[in-house]
């Protein structure tokens, strides 16, 4: 049976739009609804089927980032995780750096699947489970639309630019979630109030022994560019006389 | 100094992919002392030749190996990293291929990675979407380590054809590879039509068609108009058509000079894959669908009406 380490991050809820800042500073983000990434909640609710199909002991959540992060990690909890770990940092870490991460929570908790997200919402670097499985020399398999654990490996369904692509790997193994493995479950009332009783542990960043310095320094954050104002059209006839016009047909 | 590029080739094995050329040309906005291109896992000459003949290429490795069905980046990767030490930027397309592949090779040489560049400000200066493409960050590394990036292809032309070949140098790699990944099958839809991330002209569908069969509208008006066909994640999750047809913030970005919004209706996560079409059409019959916000030509219709009557225009006028 499996232990499953599932990363969860903290980012602005999908169906929020974020501005700039008129200063160019960044984004603001502050008093946004704030959730856990799509792909990691679909992370989630794939260990939580492989553990009421009996191929998984145990769930543990795990985050990045600031003491709110446990809001998501208890959002987890409340899905059915068993455990979660957040571990904390003030500063935002880039994906190098949360790959170490989570190689030293890795070592720690000695998992036979990590899942993880393709990407994060946020600053869309999709890079951390593939830095990951580099550190931790184990295979990746990464924007599963399936995945099926036999033994001591499991067979991965990838989305790829050509379609699909079948991959096997042996656990331990990493593998990140694309939209379609799974529709996440809703959290029910009594699983929240069960939740606040599971154990959440909060670890300093400083106690795993990473350096969080920063790779990349974020110079100038910029709208981008707006397209000019259409035309509206009445019907195809029109339509097809405009791309005309246009030189677009 | 300048900088001395590797870009990395991906290939289906037969032909080079079209996002090759276009980190090359990504490659030369570096102001590069040298564009050297690397092909793995390609048994047959082929590959390099068709690289070698890239503008803005000035040498191709061809790393010899057993050819593989299909690229598998714990292979890839340690071999890419060996080759590095040479190079101060290793630059991969920002296809599933290079998303898959440059970040394990980023972390193999203990270096962060930046992704989706698209434009290049100087050496170590790079322009890159964040939030699906409602913020542009400038950022900046350092110049004292590898630079591993990969390019966002809708940002950059093809290179194209050289006067001359440039050299090929084959390469043997004593590594031990790993053979804890296994490929076991492919499975790609018969490519009969355009494909969708280097056609001119996109025709994409989403929820509205309702169905596989209403889907069909969507094709006809792609052949037409001698365009690829495209989807909205509804339409992919809906299964009206296979995954590889999505378009946006986690299917394909695409740039094309005409794209056609049918039934779709604009949500950001799509809209960030279309935002460098030249011209967008969309046929909605909700006049608030955000799709009009962005929209060139907007065509406010019921599209089971609209499109056949579009398809009886554009056959009209041949
Ligand atoms: C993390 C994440 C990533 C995502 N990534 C993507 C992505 O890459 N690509 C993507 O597309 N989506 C993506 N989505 C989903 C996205 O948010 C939308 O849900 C999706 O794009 C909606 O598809 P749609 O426009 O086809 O469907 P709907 O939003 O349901 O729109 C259907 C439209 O058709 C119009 N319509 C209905 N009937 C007719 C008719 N008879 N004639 C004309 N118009 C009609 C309606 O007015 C409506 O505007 C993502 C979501 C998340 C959370
Ligand atoms: N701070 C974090 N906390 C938890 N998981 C993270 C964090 N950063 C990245 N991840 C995981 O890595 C995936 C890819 O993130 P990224 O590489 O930033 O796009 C996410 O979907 C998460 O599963």
């Amino acid at each position: 049976m499996l232990k499953v380490m599932v990363c969860l991050k903290r980012v602005v809820d999908y169906n929020v739009r974020v501005r700039v800042k008129p200063d160019g500073s960044g984004v603001a983000i502050e008093g946004l609804k704030m959730s856990i990434n799509p792909f990691d909640e679909i992370a989630l609710e794939e260990a939580l089927r492989l553990k009421e199909r009996g191929q998984a002991a145990e769930v543990l959540a795990v985050s990045i980032g600031a003491a709110d992060a446990q809001q998501q990690l208890r959002t987890g909890l409340a899905m059915g995780a068993d455990r979660a770990i957040l571990v904390e940092t003030a500063a935002p870490l880039e994906p190098l750096a949360a790959a170490r991460t989570l190689l030293a929570l890795v070592e720690r908790e000695r998992p036979d699947l990590v899942l993880l997200g393709k990407q994060a919402i946020d600053d869309d670097h999709g890079q951390t489970g593939q830095m990951l499985a580099a550190l931790w020399q184990r295979p990746q398999a990464t924007f599963a639309s399936k995945l099926a654990i036999d033994g001591e490996a499991a067979t991965v369904t990838r989305e790829v630019d050509a379609g699909l692509e079948v991959i096997a790997v042996d656990l331990p193994a990493v593998v990140t979630t694309d939209l379609r493995l799974n529709q996440p479950r809703y959290v029910k009332l009594p699983e929240i109030l069960k939740a606040k009783t599971k154990p959440l542990a909060v670890i300093p960043l400083a106690t795993l022994g990473v350096e969080p310095t920063a790779q990349f320094a974020v110079r100038k954050t910029e709208p981008p560019p707006q397209r000019a104002r259409g035309v509206r059209v009445k019907d195809a006839a029109e339509l097809v006389a405009v791309l005309r016009q246009r030189g677009v047909l | 100094m300048k900088p001395r590029v590797l870009v990395i080739a991906e290939h289906s094995g037969a032909v080079l992919n079209a996002s090759t050329a276009k980190c090359v040309s990504c490659a030369r906005e570096l102001g590069p002392e040298n564009v050297t291109v690397a092909v793995l896992g390609a048994a047959a000459g082929e590959i390099a030749e068709q690289a070698a003949r890239l503008a803005g290429v000035d040498k191709v490795l061809h790393v010899r190996a057993p050819g593989s069905p299909a690229p598998l980046a714990a292979t890839l990767a340690p071999q890419i990293a060996a080759l590095a030490p040479g190079f101060s930027h290793v630059l991969g397309p920002s296809t599933t291929f290079g998303k898959d592949l440059m970040p394990r090779v980023a972390a193999l040489l203990g270096v962060g990675q930046v992704s989706d560049v698209m434009s290049v400000l100087g050496p170590y200066s790079f322009r890159r979407p964040i939030y699906a493409g409602n913020a542009i960050v400038t950022i900046e590394a350092r110049p004292e380590q590898t630079l591993v990036a990969t390019v966002r292809t809708a940002s950059y032309p093809a290179a194209g054809a050289a006067p001359a070949a440039a050299p090929i140098e084959a390469v043997e790699l004593a590594l031990d590879l790993p053979t804890h990944t296994r490929f076991v099958r492919a499975e790609t839809a018969a490519a009969e039509r355009p494909d969708l991330q280097t056609a001119a002209r996109v025709v994409a569908g989403g929820r509205a068609l309702g169905s596989a069969e209403g889907f069909k509208l969507v094709y006809e008006l792609a052949d037409a108009l001698g365009a690829a066909v495209g989807a909205s994640r509804a339409a992919v999750d809906s299964a009206f058509v296979a995954n590889d047809l999505q378009v946006g913030q986690t299917g394909k970005i695409i740039a094309p000079e005409l794209y056609v919004a049918v039934g779709i209706s604009g949500a950001i996560q799509h809209l960030t894959g279309i935002k460098d079409a030249r011209t967008i059409v969309a046929i909605n019959k909700d006049a608030d669908a955000p799709i009009f916000e962005i929209a060139d030509v907007a065509l406010m219709a019921d599209l089971f009406r609209a499109v056949p009557e579009l398809l009886a225009a554009l056959r009209a006028r041949g």
